[in-house]
């Protein structure tokens, strides 16, 4: 699955953007933030507060509850701050 | 009408491309966001407006939608810029244009309230001090509530 990064969770995970093959056990936006944590420090603390994390599939807002897969693009982000 | 881009608007012509040649519109409301440099204690330098292209659009298109809805609009613009802005430099451009004023006024300050909580943009400032995420306002979401009431 594709997922993007913005703002500074892009800075903190240190890319914008890249395809990972999650594994099975990985069926919401909430087990996909759990499994990139375990992939290192940038991960672990961007996603230190889901509470300060919002979520995006296939670009319309979703929240960590929400089921995804492989053919999915997922998006994490801070809350917005436009306007 | 949704434009999302680098380059500046100029308010003026935006509102007359909205009424030229009509004699159908009885009212035009717009409002025009500005960079603030918040010269007390930390001044601002530069402000950097990031956004999720494609979903970006597809919010403000959703919002529009929804004014029209809600109101009776003849016609609604809404420009929003990004990337590296200066104190006084326009950031954004709600308008609407209706029979009467009340839809106009009502549907713009809608527009705004709505775009604020819901389009992907984010705010980093750099300021004599340092670089800053801006963080979201709680009165920018009990605006945006109070339409759902």
């Amino acid at each position: 699955m594709k997922i993007l990064y913005f703002a500074w969770v892009r800075q903190k995970i240190g890319r914008s953007e890249e395809v990972v093959d999650a594994p099975a056990n990985v069926r919401t936006a909430g087990d996909l933030a759990a499994w990139l944590v375990a992939r290192g420090d940038g991960y672990a603390e961007a996603f230190a507060d889901l509470k300060r994390v919002r979520v995006a599939i296939n670009q319309e807002h979703s929240n960590f509850s929400a089921p995804v897969d492989g053919r999915d693009e997922i998006a994490f982000f801070p809350p917005v701050t436009g306007g | 009408m949704i434009r999302v881009q680098r380059q500046d608007f100029n308010i003026g012509v935006e509102i007359d491309a909205l009424t030229r040649g009509r004699t159908d519109v009885g009212a035009v409301v717009s409002f025009a966001g500005i960079v603030r440099a918040d010269a007390d204690g930390d001044p601002l330098k530069s402000m950097t407006l990031e956004h999720f292209p494609g979903m970006t659009e597809r919010e403000l298109n959703r919002v529009e939608a929804e004014a029209r809805v809600r109101w009776s609009l003849q016609d609604v613009a809404i420009i929003h810029r990004f990337g590296e802005l200066l104190p006084g430099d326009r950031i954004v451009l709600v308008a609407t244009t209706s029979q009467h004023r009340a839809d106009a006024f009502e549907a713009a300050s809608f527009l705004m309230d709505y775009l604020k909580t819901r389009a992907p943009f984010w705010k980093r400032e750099l300021r004599v001090s340092g670089e800053y995420w801006v963080e979201p306002r709680d009165s920018d979401d009990s605006a945006a509530a109070r339409w759902s009431s």
